[in-house]
């Protein structure tokens, strides 16, 4: 046990861990927004709830932040380490023939994502942390009395630049997924006679979730 | 056939090396990508000049010893095959075909095509065996019951030659294709599994200290293997490897 983050396996099972926590994370992040194109008041309370539960709050936030910023740091190390492993390259090199696109450049729409993320985070998660934890404001409420949450969205959406900057990230999200999906499991070790479904599963997770969020964005900047 | 071929020419481990262009001509279509490259060296000798190194042996496919890395591919763009039998006719008149030796860190270059794959010999001598006592009483294998399934996985294991394909075509120089073929091939048979935890734990420790790259799952490596070795093999390795690590 000792050490395992050190070899290469146990890095790899590591990296898959948080891949599957966050596909978990995001699934439940893609229902609470998709409400938002249903019910105004489902997602205002979803959010609420979200937003104000202390187990969701004071442990899994910081669960997640750590997965996020550990699968981000932990992609880089391997990649730097992996170029590492080849010094010379290839005058010719035909990776087409026998790998995906997006195999061959998850870094790159893993960058592209955490760029994203940045902008999603100054965005949306800076300013709930500074109304709740630094003005103290807990409500959930506007000044009407009403929920914040819907109305905060819908008017992040405005915007045209935004919109485009976020569909662009979930594409680069959906590329990631492509690969992403499967390659996790196979990481922690699961292939076998349900790998097929699992694939086409996979390859569904990571058309319809970002499909769904870009849907979301365009509603919500269309309708206003 | 006339080709122009662009091989990767270096004077030893040393030397910086570089491509340099060779037309050839008169290549049949049947004729070997090897045989090629001897009608090429014969050309080179009679004119004086150093014939290019490559490593091969058997040229049928089974010794593992033949590499070259083809138009951007291991063993060239045939499935299913080494570049022994890798034929001409997969390629047209007037074709330039880049020829390179396999690439990894783990893999010095020794001399022009030539590679050093001994880290593959060191990964083995880790743990790729079972210990039998050879003394005179050696048990009958076949005295040990096997299920069909487990015998032909673990054979459709141990058929991996050993090339390097694998780590040559990784994006990442990864041996994981190589190192799971040679710990599944034991692992699914009864006599393996007496020394399952420390095998996998030293294979894998070796392969981390010889300086191959982390998998990423391209499976390139599979689609790339002369033997067809199945990407389920690094699968079956990442569960021993994690069942042997959690045992401590």
């Amino acid at each position: 046990m000792s050490g395992i983050l050190n070899s290469s396996i146990g890095r790899k099972f590591a990296m898959a861990l948080s891949a599957l926590f966050l596909m978990i994370f995001l699934l439940q992040h893609f229902i609470i927004n998709f409400s938002s194109i249903v019910s105004a008041d489902a997602f205002n309370n979803m959010s609420h709830f979200m937003g104000t539960n202390w187990l969701i709050q004071y442990l899994m936030q910081p669960v997640l932040i750590f997965g996020v910023m550990f699968h981000f740091i932990m992609g880089f190390v391997l990649e730097i380490k992996n170029k590492s492993a080849r010094q010379i390259k290839y005058a010719k090199n035909n990776g087409a023939a026998n790998s995906s696109w997006m195999s061959r450049n998850m870094i790159y729409s893993g960058l592209f994502i955490l760029i994203f993320l940045i902008i999603h985070f100054i965005d949306f998660w800076i300013p709930e942390i500074n109304t709740k934890y630094i003005q103290g404001d807990m409500s959930g409420l506007l000044p009407s009395g009403e929920y914040r949450y819907y109305e905060e969205l819908v008017h992040k959406f405005q915007p045209m630049w935004r919109v485009a900057l976020y569909c662009l990230g979930f594409v680069f999200l959906a590329l990631h997924l492509m690969h992403g999906f499967m390659s996790a499991f196979q990481s922690v070790g699961a292939n076998n006679k349900y790998t097929k479904a699992l694939k086409g599963f996979g390859k569904a997770y990571a058309i319809v979730i970002p499909l769904g969020f870009i849907i979301i964005a365009l509603v919500h900047h269309f309708n206003h | 056939m006339n080709l122009t071929l662009k091989i990767w020419r270096q004077k030893d481990a040393n030397d910086k090396g570089k491509m340099v262009d060779y037309p050839i001509t008169g290549i049949e279509p049947d004729m070997s990508f090897l045989e090629m490259l001897d009608v090429l060296n014969e050309a080179l000798i009679n004119k004086g000049e150093e014939p290019v190194a490559f490593d091969h042996d058997c040229r049928e496919g089974i010794c593992g010893m033949c590499s070259l890395y083809i138009n951007g591919e291991a063993h060239g763009p045939d499935r299913g095959v080494t570049t022994c039998q890798l034929h001409m006719r997969m390629f047209n008149d007037g074709d330039t075909i880049y020829i390179e030796p396999f690439r990894a860190a783990a893999f010095p270059v020794i001399k022009d095509l030539v590679v050093d794959r001994s880290a593959f010999d060191r990964i083995q001598h880790a743990g790729g065996f079972i210990s039998v006592n050879t003394s005179g009483n050696t048990i009958d294998a076949n005295a040990i019951p096997v299920n069909k399934h487990d015998a032909d996985t673990a054979f459709d294991a141990a058929t991996c030659i050993g090339c390097g394909a694998c780590v040559a075509s990784c994006k990442n120089s990864s041996a994981m294709l190589f190192v799971g073929a040679k710990v599944s091939q034991f692992a699914l048979l009864p006599q393996g599994k007496v020394e399952a935890t420390d095998r996998v734990l030293n294979m894998v420790k070796q392969m981390d200290e010889e300086g191959f790259g982390n998998c990423t799952n391209t499976g390139a490596c599979e689609v790339e293997c002369p033997k067809g070795i199945s990407l389920e093999n690094i699968a079956r390795m990442n569960r021993e490897y994690l069942k042997a690590a959690f045992k401590g």
